[in-house]
């Protein structure tokens, strides 16, 4: 079940080979829970070593299409952790009214939930007109489904709830459809999100943003890649612009701390001067 | 030395009862994982902080591992090991139905701390942890058990035992004390 740490060397060759071969780069990702993964898709796609999967990706690239899903999927919640949706209500609404247009980058949105939680918030504090989301993430299929704004039923209750509890000023229900294929969400909430592939890891800043959100996906990287993802997003952030991360994560042990001064719930302005 | 100690129901009582023989002279990290709600606000931290001396702090990611420190898996979140001695957090999927899980802590812990590492099992009503007790045992790590006759809830314990003779089995205060010894504090 478990890996020896001369596996450890194992499994470098296997993220150079995926990063040479396909040009995914998880060389700098967290290892503890790579290393799980990695285990866990071998016992899945019935590989007995990671040396074998090696093998087996390096040159059939559809078995790297049944390895992929088990670096990149996440599952995220409609408004998870209320609070930080409140706070942006609250906080950060009132600046971005003082903005003639908006821009928002959602940094590892997966299938889209938060993306679509931004957008309806928007809509809901009338300032959706003259704002787009950006939502990027490096695994193509997450972005089919963001980009298809459809979502199982039976999450539309704990969707429901804390759409709620963010401060809401409409009913979720107003923002989709049911249809026999799962709720689906307004055309003019997608036409407000641009759906992309963009990595934190190989791509550069690609837009100037008030807003960069981007939760539970730091706690994947190694420090060293924690911080080049960290600047990224001081990079696109304008100056008093927002950053929100996760519950758990922090900018405490980053060199681009000073650049940020603390709010509450996992947010941080960018300061006007920086380093 | 680091001390990775998991459980479930019934857990706390044992985890009071070990943390209460462990001197101010041991010098170890340890590291807790105990399943909780993912949805409700942890007191967690509170509930162990009045059970030690030690500071009791809910884990984030990326915190420098340090002694005389008992790190708290966060609700909602799986706590891992790296080899650098930080902690990884992570939102994979919930393992025997619990977020956290012990057993991503113990199998990262059997690979950071090896022969510097211990594992501890108490009190639990699943098989959450066997596993990752036993890549513990693998890598070097010494094993502890909690005699499944002192547990409130046996079928974690018993798990394990069923795979494996752990170098201890007994009751959570007994643990204590030779977790004490094996630590090198002093009374």
């Amino acid at each position: 079940m478990t890996t020896g740490v001369e596996d450890e060397v194992l499994l470098d060759g296997l993220l150079d080979v995926i990063f040479d071969r396909y040009h995914y780069d998880f060389r700098n990702y967290a290892r503890a829970s790579l290393r799980r993964r990695v285990i866990a898709a071998m016992g899945r796609l019935n590989v007995g070593s990671i040396d074998g999967l090696t093998q087996r990706i390096s040159n059939d690239a559809r078995a790297f299409g049944e390895l992929l899903p088990w670096f990149t999927v996440q599952l995220s919640d409609m408004f998870r952790d209320p609070q930080y949706f409140k706070f942006f209500r609250e906080q950060v609404v009132p600046v971005l009214r003082t903005y003639p247009s908006r821009k928002l980058w959602v940094a590892g949105c997966s299938t889209g939930e938060e993306a679509y939680s931004f957008a309806i918030l928007l809509r809901e504090e009338n300032l959706l007109d003259r704002t787009l989301i950006y939502a990027t993430d490096i695994y193509e299929a997450s972005l089919r489904t963001a980009a298809a704004g459809v979502f199982d039923l039976d999450r539309m209750r704990t969707f429901t709830e804390n759409h709620k509890k963010s401060g809401a000023k409409t009913s979720l229900s107003e923002h989709f459809a049911t249809t026999p294929h799962g709720a689906m969400f307004d055309k003019d909430l997608k036409d407000h999100i641009v759906f992309a592939d963009h990595s934190l890891a190989t791509d550069a800043v690609f837009a100037e943003v008030q807003v960069v959100s981007c939760r539970n996906v730091l706690i994947y990287f190694t420090a060293q890649l924690q911080e080049r993802a960290l600047g990224l997003f001081h990079g696109a952030l304008v100056r008093h612009g927002w950053l929100g991360l996760g519950p758990k994560e922090t900018i405490e042990f980053s060199r681009y701390r000073p650049n940020f001064l603390p709010h509450q719930y996992r947010w941080y302005e960018k300061k006007a001067a920086t380093l | 030395m680091g001390v990775a100690i998991g459980g479930s129901a019934g857990a706390l009582d044992s985890v009071h009862d070990i943390l209460g023989e462990i001197p101010p002279t041991v010098a170890a990290v340890f590291l807790l994982v105990i399943h909780i709600s993912p949805t409700v606000e942890s007191l967690l931290t509170t509930v162990v902080g009045a059970y030690t001396d030690m500071a009791v702090v809910e884990a984030l990611d990326k915190l420098p591992l340090a002694t005389r420190t008992v790190f708290v898996a966060p609700p909602d979140y799986h706590m891992l090991v790296e080899r650098d001695s930080t902690i990884s957090l992570s939102r994979d999927p919930a393992e025997h139905f619990s977020r956290p899980a012990i057993d991503p802590l113990f199998e990262t812990a059997a690979i950071a701390f090896g022969r510097r590492g211990i594992g501890v099992l108490l009190s639990g009503s699943n098989a959450d942890g066997a596993a990752g007790l036993a890549a513990m045992r693998a890598a070097g790590c010494k094993t502890v058990v909690q005699d499944p006759d002192s547990a409130t809830s046996p079928e974690m314990p018993r798990a394990a035992l069923e795979m494996f003779k752990p170098d201890l089995v007994a009751s959570p205060k007994a643990i204590g004390r030779w977790l004490a010894s094996t630590l090198g504090g002093r009374r």
